[in-house]
This record gives structure tokens, C-alpha cells and sequence, in this order.
């Protein structure tokens, strides 16, 4: 016999979810109903049967070692600028994090979906605005294509294609290494007309595409493959500003 | 790079970390699997210490369990895509029910429960795990997996059905 309370009502008055006033109109009905009453019993029976059971698995000891050495490794400076930043700490988040891109042998972004897209823009824009804090970039501050590209490569794991653009007004501030998606990825900073611009790079399996836009939180971005890479810059500059940057960009690649 | 303050660190260690074995339960039944767990939460976790600065209050676990949940879904869609569009299937499980397997396994109820409540999708699973395991209130359920309220009682009502009948097969030891 199948009872139209069951599904509506059942299951909030088991797990003690209905207000008041429902609780009692469906009180009222139980007074009548075999059906409701003889899945109440069953619907008792079978959580003591998952207690009694005993399924709840509780963190590995070995989970607990990993934490808590790349946590504390993350917080890797305090975020006022005069301090210092402190380069074993760095070194220890940086080894924790891309021992996890590897780990989780993460090749390639799948940007099957619009939600996938806007959730890795969503990151790549906050990691931009993370970048904008106060405090020490942790990474390389220079105009040096050579070095900056030195201090990247061996971290990223890759050849990161390095280019300073300051005759076409992107003067290349620096480097660093960020996460995304888990995965460790390298970030060239630009400044354009005194606005810092990201430019997000990680190889992919994917082939090439065409540029694609968007903007979050007041960001632009603008995302495209070319030979095995990903690039995704952000910033707040003038949405003109990152095509051309995506121009000299691509024209260098 | 992402870099919590003194004060933030504090913070996450006092507001997150407690909740460690809530990511890591979670995990294990979403992956069916304590070492590919292990690895998602520890990710997770990754992603939250990063995430901490937007996290202004509020439940802490619903919070970390939304990432945990997240983390997990995306690493299914990679490593077994399949298993997203999995739907539970009576006939299949029925004719499954006498391998020696599954007849060694029935003395014991733990190892009988764990199955059973391994062959449901895994958006079952997880309204299951986070109230009857987790303890969750419906409110909780609905901001971990993003769904509304309303579907989170039907969820746990399919669910609750379909680990009922997975146990009863079992139970028989043998095909009728």
C-alpha cells in the first residue's frame, strides 16, 4: 500500500526535520496509517543497524602526518609587508603542493562543461586577487626574462615560455608558482599602466583554441591553448589591455 | 601563492582541522576507498587553507565538507566517470547476490553494510553518509551538496529504499 505522507512527510518526521505543526499533523495521520507506522519501525531499524555497524571511518594516521606538514607549510608568511618571507617555509608548501599535482597525476584541465569553466575561472581570479594582498609575493621579483624563467622552470616542471613585453607597454615584473585545480601551475606577472596582470600557464593535452573571455568579481580573464599549453590571464585592467597581451603572447609562443 | 596570516593559521587550525575526520569519512565512502580518500582530502584540505580568507564564519564543517564534496566529484569525473552516471540497479544486484563473495561476506554485518551502501550512486550515498554517519541536519545536507532542502528529504528517502533492498538481498545469501 503506498501512502502519499510517506514521501513528503516520513522522512522529515524521522529525522526530526518537521516543524511543530507538521510533526503533529503527521502524528495525527500515523494514529491510522499501518504503512507509515511499519516504516518508522523499519526506518529504526536500519540506522541502528549503521550505528551498530560502525561505518564512520575516521581520519588515517598517515592523512594526519601529511596535513599537518603542508598546512603549516601554506601559511607560509605573516601577511604584513615588512616582514620577511621565509624561504624553507615556501619550499615546504611548494614540495607538499606539487607532490599532490602528482599524486593526483593531473595532466590537463577538462573544460567540458560551463561549470568546470566558471569554477577554474573562479580560481585562477582568486588566485589573482590572493596575489594582490599585502605582504611578500612568494616568488621572483625581476625584469629578467632569463632568470625569471630559470626560477620557474624548475618549479613548474616545464618549459614556461618567458617573454618581457615592455616595448609593447606589458613590462614583465616577475614570476611565481600557484595551484589551481591542484595542479602547480606558473604565473608571469605583467604591469600594465600600473596594473598588475597574471598570466597563468600549465600544460595540457588539449588542442589549441581560440581565445575565451570572461569576467568575475569585477576581473577580466582571457583563456586559450596553443602547442600543449594553457594561458589564462587575469586582471582588472582594460579588457583591450589582456587581448593585446594575448596577441603578443601568442605571436611569441 | 596563498599565505594565511599568524591570526588566519590560528583560525583554521581551531575552526577546520577539528573537522578532519569528517573530510576524510566522507571522502572514503564518495571514493569507496581509504587510499584514493586519503589523497582527495588531503587535497581538500589544500584547498580550503587556501580558500580560508573568503570563509567569514559560519558551520565550518558544512564548509569544508562543500570542498571535500567538490574535490571528490571533480576526481570521479577524471578517474571513473562512469560511476557518476551510475544508477542502482535492483536486477543487477539481485543477480549478483550469491557470488562466494558476497556468501563468505554475510556473517558479517559491517562488511555487508559497507557493500550494500557502496552500490548506491554516489548522490545517494552521500545523503546517507552525511546524515546517518555525519549526523548533518537537512539544512547542512542541502549547503554541503548544493541541492534544495525539499530534495534532500527525497534523496534520503530513494536512498534509505534502495540501501534497504541492497541489504535485503544480501541478507538471503543466495538468489530466489
Amino acid at each position: 500500500m503506498k501512502c502519499d505522507f510517506a514521501d513528503s512527510l516520513l522522512q522529515g518526521y524521522f529525522d526530526g526535520e518537521l516543524s511543530g505543526r507538521r510533526a503533529a499533523e503527521f502524528e495525527r495521520h500515523l494514529r491510522n496509517c499501518v504503512h507509515c507506522a511499519t516504516e518508522l519501525v523499519d526506518l529504526d531499524l536500519l540506522r541502528d543497524r549503521l550505528q551498530l555497524g560502525q561505518l564512520y571511518e575516521p581520519a588515517t594516521a598517515s592523512l594526519r602526518r601529511k596535513i599537518n606538514a603542508p598546512l603549516h607549510g601554506i601559511a607560509i608568511a605573516p601577511t604584513t609587508a615588512a616582514s620577511q618571507p621565509r624561504l624553507w617555509h615556501w619550499l615546504a608548501a611548494a614540495t607538499a603542493l606539487l607532490f599532490v599535482a602528482i599524486v593526483l597525476g593531473r595532466v590537463g584541465p577538462r573544460l567540458s562543461n560551463d561549470d568546470y569553466q566558471a569554477e577554474l575561472a573562479g580560481e585562477i581570479v582568486d588566485a589573482h586577487v590572493r596575489s594582490l594582498q599585502p605582504g611578500p609575493m612568494a616568488g621572483i621579483a625581476s625584469d629578467d626574462e632569463r632568470f625569471v624563467k630559470g626560477w620557474l622552470d624548475g618549479r613548474a616542471g616545464f618549459a614556461v615560455p618567458v617573454r618581457d613585453f615592455a616595448n609593447g607597454g606589458f613590462a614583465l615584473k616577475g614570476g611565481r608558482i600557484d595551484v589551481i585545480e591542484g595542479r602547480a601551475v606558473a604565473v608571469l606577472v605583467y604591469e600594465r599602466n600600473r596594473r598588475p596582470i597574471s598570466v597563468f600557464i600549465w600544460r595540457t593535452r588539449e588542442p589549441d583554441t581560440s581565445a575565451r573571455t570572461g569576467s568575475r568579481q569585477g576581473f577580466q580573464w582571457v583563456d586559450w591553448r596553443k602547442r600543449k599549453m594553457e594561458f589564462c590571464a587575469v586582471s582588472d585592467a582594460d579588457p583591450v589591455d589582456l587581448e593585446q597581451l594575448h596577441q603578443l603572447i601568442d605571436s611569441s609562443a | 601563492m596563498s599565505e594565511l596570516g599568524l591570526e588566519d593559521r590560528e583560525r583554521f587550525e581551531q575552526l577546520v582541522l577539528p573537522h578532519v575526520d569528517a573530510a576524510f569519512n566522507l571522502a572514503r565512502w564518495l571514493l569507496r576507498g581509504r587510499t584514493d580518500a586519503e589523497d582527495v582530502a588531503q587535497e581538500a584540505l589544500l584547498r580550503a587553507c587556501r580558500f580560508f580568507r573568503g570563509f567569514h564564519g559560519g558551520d565550518a564543517r558544512a564548509w569544508l565538507l562543500q570542498i571535500v564534496r567538490n574535490t571528490c566529484y571533480t576526481w570521479l569525473e577524471k578517474n571513473r566517470p562512469l560511476e557518476l552516471s551510475m544508477e542502482f540497479d535492483e536486477e543487477l544486484h539481485l543477480q549478483t547476490c550469491a557470488t562466494p563473495e558476497t556468501l563468505a561476506i554475510a556473517g558479517d554485518d559491517r562488511k555487508r553494510l559497507t557493500v550494500a551502501l557502496e552500490t548506491l550512486p554516489p548522490r545517494f550515498r552521500e545523503v546517507l553518509v552525511l546524515r546517518e554517519l555525519e549526523g548533518c541536519s537537512y539544512k547542512e545536507i542541502a549547503a554541503i551538496t548544493s541541492i534544495p532542502i525539499g530534495t534532500v528529504m527525497s534523496s534520503l528517502s530513494r536512498a534509505r529504499r534502495q540501501l534497504y533492498t541492497a541489504l535485503a538481498n544480501s541478507s538471503q545469501g543466495a538468489c530466489p
